[in-house]
């Protein structure tokens, strides 16, 4: 087990090698540098800026001197927030981002495996029909159609609740963000545990424990739920890069101060270190969640050996 | 070819992509025909007639915009940039994924074992982030939207066309091939890939969604398409701005954005039992 963690580890080092390289030269390629678009500065100036950020230098050495920093958590400044690292501005915003998309993450498993679950065992009928549609309708509504749509419900139309993050508090301003995010979620963990749990269901073990009398609860929660999650936590790897995603949109939607927002804020502002930043540090973390996803599956189902 | 028309023909057969199929075919048509016919052109700016509700006043079916342009045409219009961009990004995907999983699986053995971890390394990169950066780098250009779409598109692609391309390469007509002389580079274009077109077409149709998708979360954060051309995500993006006091310059874009990928998601969902069912016999 440690053995393939570490493997795992090691065999996450080029990927993100290859994450930093690329695009670092992506926005080297960039046609035009960072200041251009300001006022004309004079020649004096120009160098005084490029060597503070270190743009005088060859491209191999700026690049060899980046990794060095990433390494060491230092994504350099920004380009735009002023006083500000890259590395202040992530460690400032993923928080908020982080507890938003942990929730949304949550509610989608939970619910998604409940509904799902009704569904196999009312497999074909009005019920099972209806829901399925619903989860359907719900993959098919983009985050960014779903989301103002439950603002103008919610917000303007009922003043149920707060459109916005500042100024509201609470879980009054959580409940619609993740909501918006979850409910993607929710649909199609409700699509893979319906179908695991059929199949599950006509497995010879539960029929022997039906012969025993056993109740419906009962094979469900003791017998038939771990192995019908198994999909579900195989999923578990896309839904947290879709999550992330989602939470793009939905904090520029809500203007919730997080990772996302600032990343799309930084795209438009051509805040290169902040971009360059931001999807380093995405890559990194949807690599270490895809691994701790890996060994999960490998902890719930004995028969898959991590080697 | 024949293998492809016998996998449409049987695809017909089944309810839910003759129904999903036929909206779809609907609406692409209507996004061809109607601007030809409507009265109101998609550029026309009428400050006399900004966020005017859904009527027959002036032919305005869906209302007017914030600049006063008809939303009816712009909304068919951005039908047609929305289908375009996933049409051609899928096809770029299919390009890219078809060769890559075809050399794979003719190659084999070394060749095979690296193409394909190097599949799986892509698979753990977040590749949105990655075409948000490229959108960030070369300004915002229509072409690079297709090949960024169709460039995250592929993988998938590969692994399927590389399973497939294992068991076609045992079939006698390609020892055969091999056997007269024929050119590796030759087998895999000439009697590989014709092969593939079954499971390839299936697969088109799961990309499109996502394709969409893309293009419209790209459209709707301003990194997409841009004004005064549009498409469905810049549409939303717009209508979320008035959505409180004009909420169907939201309502109807998004909608129909969403409806286009409810048809697809039902013709992939239709087309892949059919395909697994023929996988299994």
């Amino acid at each position: 087990m440690a053995r393939y963690v570490l493997a795992r580890l090691f065999s996450a080092i080029p990927t993100l090698f290859l994450v930093v390289l690329l695009s670092f030269m992506l926005v080297h390629a960039a046609p035009g540098g960072p200041f251009d678009e300001e006022r004309v500065l004079t020649d004096a100036v120009r160098q005084n800026i490029e060597r503070y950020y270190k743009l005088d230098e060859p491209l191999p050495t700026q690049f060899v001197s980046y990794l060095g920093g990433v390494l060491q958590g230092d994504f350099g400044p920004s380009y735009r927030y002023r006083d500000y690292t890259v590395s202040e501005l992530i460690a400032g915003r993923f928080p908020v981002s982080m507890q938003i998309g942990a929730l949304a993450i949550l509610i989608g498993i939970a619910v998604g495996v409940g509904i799902g679950t009704v569904a196999a065992l009312r497999q074909d009928t009005l019920l099972d029909r209806v829901v399925m549609g619903v989860a359907m309708t719900g993959i098919s509504v983009p985050v960014f159609v779903f989301a103002p749509i439950l603002v103008l419900a919610f917000a303007v139309k009922l003043h149920w609740l707060p459109a916005g993050w500042s100024g509201a508090h609470g879980v009054s301003r959580m409940l619609l963000p993740v909501l918006s995010l979850a409910l993607p979620q929710i649909a199609y963990i409700a699509r893979l545990t319906r179908a695991s749990m059929i199949d599950v269901l006509k497995s010879g073990y539960i029929r022997t424990a039906r012969a025993q009398g056993l109740g419906t609860y009962a094979i469900i929660r003791y017998h038939a739920l771990k192995p019908a999650m198994l999909p579900v936590v195989s999923y578990l790897g896309p839904a947290i890069a879709g999550v992330l995603t989602g939470s793009v949109v939905v904090e520029q939607i809500f203007g919730i101060p997080g990772l996302g927002s600032t990343f799309v804020t930084g795209a438009l502002n051509r805040d290169y270190t902040l971009v360059l930043g931001v999807v380093i540090f995405y890559a990194a973390l949807i690599i270490a969640l895809n691994l701790l996803v890996d060994v999960l599956y490998g902890v719930i189902d004995p028969r898959v050996r991590l080697r | 070819m024949s293998a492809a028309v016998r996998v449409l023909r049987r695809a017909a057969g089944i309810p839910s992509v003759k129904v999903s199929g036929g909206i779809l075919a609907a609406i692409a048509l209507l996004a061809i025909a109607l601007p030809w016919v409507s009265p109101n052109a998609y550029l026309d700016i009428n400050f006399d007639r900004v966020l005017h509700a859904p009527g027959f006043a002036g032919m305005h079916l869906f209302g007017t915009d914030d600049l006063g342009r008809d939303l009816f045409v712009r909304t068919m219009m951005g039908i047609r940039v929305t289908l375009l961009v996933a049409v051609i990004a899928s096809i770029v995907s299919l390009v890219i994924g078809v060769l890559y999983g075809a050399v794979a699986g003719y190659v084999g053995g070394r060749v095979d074992a690296v193409m394909m971890r190097i599949v799986d390394a892509l698979y753990a990169v977040p590749f949105i982030f990655f075409v948000i950066l490229l959108m960030v780098v070369f300004e915002r250009n229509f072409l690079l939207i297709f090949v960024a779409i169709g460039a995250i598109n592929w993988l998938d692609m590969a692994r399927i066309v590389r399973g497939q391309t294992l068991s076609l390469k045992e079939r006698e007509f390609v020892e055969a091939a091999r056997l007269n002389g024929v050119s590796t580079v030759r087998i895999i274009l000439r009697h590989i890939a014709p092969n593939l077109f079954g499971v390839v077409i299936v697969y088109v149709t799961l990309t499109i969604p996502q394709a969409i998708l893309v293009e419209s979360f790209l459209s709707f954060l301003g990194l997409g398409i841009q004004e005064p051309e549009t498409s469905l995500g810049a549409l939303v993006n717009n209508g979320v701005k008035h959505m409180e006091t004009a909420p169907w310059v939201l309502l109807i874009p998004g909608g129909l954005l969403a409806l286009i990928l409810l048809c697809f998601n039902f013709l992939g969902d239709g087309l892949r039992d059919l395909f697994d069912a023929r996988q299994s016999r």
